[in-house]
């Protein structure tokens, strides 16, 4: 069985669709690249897989482990193992990240029937991998996300799926404001990640980013489709012609 | 459904259901005949054993009662109150003089137990985890005096309070054993003319809780009294004066709770407090009288005045609220900041639901010299209620380099309701620096998915995004009111979390 499954998915956001019949599968341990131009329907796609509201599946079916993912509510899925890296992670004032990722953790591990986890045992582990991906304590006491730089922001973000041990990441345009060095830094800390049961589906607009973390899979979208799928190579090629190539295709 | 519709929808299931103090005590009790009149304000007094000049007190205040008119101004909408259809006093039937605890009517003592009051003498053992890096939490004790309808019940650990020197007793018996101190201050902060409802509360109160600290000393304990209205058609007209001689320091809390009835019922309490040079009050409140149901029916209309005089050099006042009950709320905690380099602090969270009507703020008013000022004000509006922030700062002509700083932070769930600012700002000199920084926001869509995406429910969500705005204000609560606020303003907004 593959640990995700979109089937011929048709999605609208206020009577357009922005989907048309998107198939993709993901096995534990792939690395899939979702590339494409804006508009494409790539983050559109994420946020279908995660459970984001306001969009509407007029067809087709989202498969994890088997199990209709989207009969589940957005919290249900999160338990069960998806995650989604946001591209612009929102703020939080006035909860530190301490608070609300022991919060997140426990609200999960209930959801499996697991039991909670205590504030000191919880401290001691986040600590723990926070200093296995550099990240500094002291983003720990902050307010979620609130005075981060754009690194910053994205670190907490692998931070979190450190900590979650989701068994799909999906990360939405990871490379968005950020400079080569703190793009280098987030990368390293998704490939420290990458297992052999864990998938991750990285969508990208540009290829550079796979450069850094580099795919077993690459699907070009456009226009609400798959056009093309291939090995990392495809990124590359990607890189020389453009997308221009793919507009009439689709 | 999107999420912020989905809480909007859950925020307005949630009414009296959620009210968990809403239960009636059974209980006889002695009451004055209904309405008010020359003869009621003589019954109270009576009934205290008070001493002449007490009477012809209230006595005065009544008269000029007469002579005024219900304030108009706030941003509150009520049919009028028949004053002639209220009782003006109620008292639970004393079986006998009290001398100890055990000899309270069971049916109180149970009542108080329900709400979680100790009125037994026992250390609060908190079973709250410390923060991380914090310190561990210790055994702490809480003096308690709990007013029941008209009159006080029961006062904890008065003996150790008086070891200290420290009075603390209800204001009927103040009046009989401290007259000195009474008659010097009653009045002198919020006076018997003051406004119509604080007039009222003049003529006819009942019963509230007495403080003295004497100079030079450090209550060696929080200081807390307990209110809660019991009989129908009862008002509750309860005065406070605490008095912090020089150098001293004192924590007061207080709550407030009340049986869920059809009927509005009036709550007009006037409180005052006094601190002299280099003296601290620190004045926190956790109220929480019944709101009303989910039509707007009944409910308690809570009309109060609240004021601080720092009347010495160097002294301080801080009030903090947490105001998550009554159908209206009218109510301004001030500063009046008289002693050169004396400063006030306002820190609240009002929330208001349903119904309910919020007018709530606070004065600062600035006279002496290097006088300074905060007010930090956080407001939340669900359902169809309306919540007004409304203050005003002022410096007076001689108070140079007088100092403020305010941040009125509003947000709103759902559409049907409404926040409001009115701030007043006044400066009579040119050296005062005033700040005002005000926000409206609202619980975003994308940080409510955010959450849930992280395995949160709607519910935790919004509890979580809601404690998160109001932190700075609950940081200022002492450490198990703090809790207890939190559960309530989770309670208040999200019904049947966990």
């Amino acid at each position: 069985m593959s640990l995700l499954e979109v089937k011929d998915l048709q999605v609208r956001v206020e009577e357009r669709e922005i989907l048309h019949g998107l198939s993709l599968t993901v096995n534990p341990g792939e690395v899939h690249a979702i590339m494409g131009p804006n508009g494409s329907g790539k983050s559109t796609l994420s946020h279908v897989i995660a459970g984001k509201p306001g969009y509407e599946v007029t067809g087709g079916q989202i498969l994890f482990r088997g199990e209709d993912l989207l009969e589940m509510e957005p919290n249900e899925r999160a338990a069960k193992g998806v995650f989604l890296a946001f591209q612009y992670p929102v703020e939080i004032p006035g909860v530190t990240t301490w608070n609300f990722l022991h919060a997140a953790l426990n609200a999960q591990r209930k959801a499996r029937g697991e039991d909670e986890i205590s504030s000191p045992a919880f401290l001691k582990k986040v600590r723990e991998v926070a200093k296995s991906l550099n990240i500094p304590q002291d983003m720990l006491k902050r307010g979620v996300n609130v005075g981060f730089s754009g690194g910053e922001k994205k670190r907490n973000e692998i931070l979190q799926m450190a900590l979650f041990e989701p068994a799909v990441c999906i990360l939405d345009e990871m490379d968005s404001g950020l400079d080569i060095d703190a793009l280098r830094i987030a990368a390293d800390g998704v490939n420290a990640l990458r297992s052999p049961e864990r998938a991750m589906v990285v969508i990208t607009h540009y290829q550079r980013l796979l450069n850094y973390i580099v795919p077993d899979f690459v699907h070009v979208m456009s226009k609400g489709r798959v056009v093309k799928s291939g090995g990392k190579e495809l990124a590359l090629e990607l890189e020389e012609s453009g997308y221009a190539q793919f507009e009439d295709a689709a | 459904m999107p999420a912020v519709q989905e809480t909007v929808e859950r925020v307005r299931r949630i009414d009296v259901d959620q009210y968990r103090y809403g239960f009636e005590t059974q209980i006889e009790s002695d009451k004055a005949p209904k309405g008010l009149s020359e003869d009621t304000v003589r019954f109270i007094s009576a009934k205290k054993n008070e001493p002449a000049w007490m009477l012809e007190w209230r006595l005065e205040a009544y008269r000029r009662w007469l002579t005024m008119t219900e304030p108009t101004w706030a941003r509150v909408d009520y049919p009028k109150i028949d004053y002639q259809d209220i009782y003006y006093y109620a008292a639970p039937k004393p079986k006998k003089t009290l001398s100890s605890i055990d000899e309270i009517d069971p049916e109180i003592l149970k009542t108080y137990e329900k709400l979680g009051i100790p009125l037994r003498e026992v250390a609060i053992l908190e079973g709250v985890e410390p923060p991380p890096g914090g310190p561990p939490s210790a055994n702490r004790k809480i003096a308690v005096d709990a007013v029941f309808d008209s009159v006080s019940v029961a006062t904890t650990f008065q003996k150790e309070l008086k070891a200290a020197g420290v009075i603390f007793m209800p204001i009927s018996e103040a009046i009989r054993e401290h007259p000195e101190l009474v008659q010097k201050y009653l009045g002198t902060v919020v006076p018997t003319s003051d406004n119509y409802f604080a007039t009222l509360n003049s003529a006819v109160f009942s019963d509230g809780s007495f403080v003295y600290v004497p100079p030079g000393v450090r209550c060696p304990m929080e200081l807390s009294t307990y209110f809660r209205i019991n009989e129908r058609n009862t008002g509750q007209f309860e005065r406070t004066l605490i008095i912090a001689d020089k150098g001293s320091y004192v924590s007061y809390l207080e709550g407030c709770t009340a049986p869920q009835r059809d009927e509005n019922q009036l709550h007009a309490a006037v409180v005052e407090l006094v601190t002299l040079d280099d003296a601290e009050i620190k004045y926190s409140t956790v109220q929480n009288w019944y709101p009303g149901n989910s039509e707007g029916k009944g409910g308690i209309y809570n009309f109060v005045t609240k004021r601080g005089d720092c009347r010495g050099k160097n002294s301080k006042i801080s009030w903090t609220q947490v105001e998550t009950g009554s159908a209206i709320t009218w109510k301004y905690p001030s500063c009046i900041l008289r002693g050169d380099n004396s400063s006030g602090e306002f820190y609240s969270i009002a929330i208001s639901n349903g119904f309910q009507q919020v007018d709530s703020g606070t004065k600062m008013i600035h006279l002496g010299k290097n006088t300074s000022s905060r007010i930090i004000s956080k407001g939340i509006a669900a359902g169809k209620s309306q919540n007004t922030y409304r203050g005003l700062v002022s410096a007076h002509r001689k108070a140079t380099g007088a100092r403020n700083y305010t941040a009125c932070d509003s947000l709103l769930i759902g559409d049907k309701c409404g926040a409001h600012t009115v701030p007043y700002v006044e400066a009579k000199n040119s050296s005062a620096t005033f700040e005002h920084e005000a926000t409206t926001s609202k619980i975003s869509e994308d940080v409510l998915f955010y959450c849930i995406q992280r395995g949160l429910s709607q519910e935790e969500a919004v509890g979580l995004v809601v404690n998160g705005f109001v932190k700075d204000v609950l940081q200022q609560l002492p450490m198990e009111f703090a809790v207890e606020a939190q559960k309530l303003i989770s309670i208040s907004l999200e019904g049947s979390v966990g």
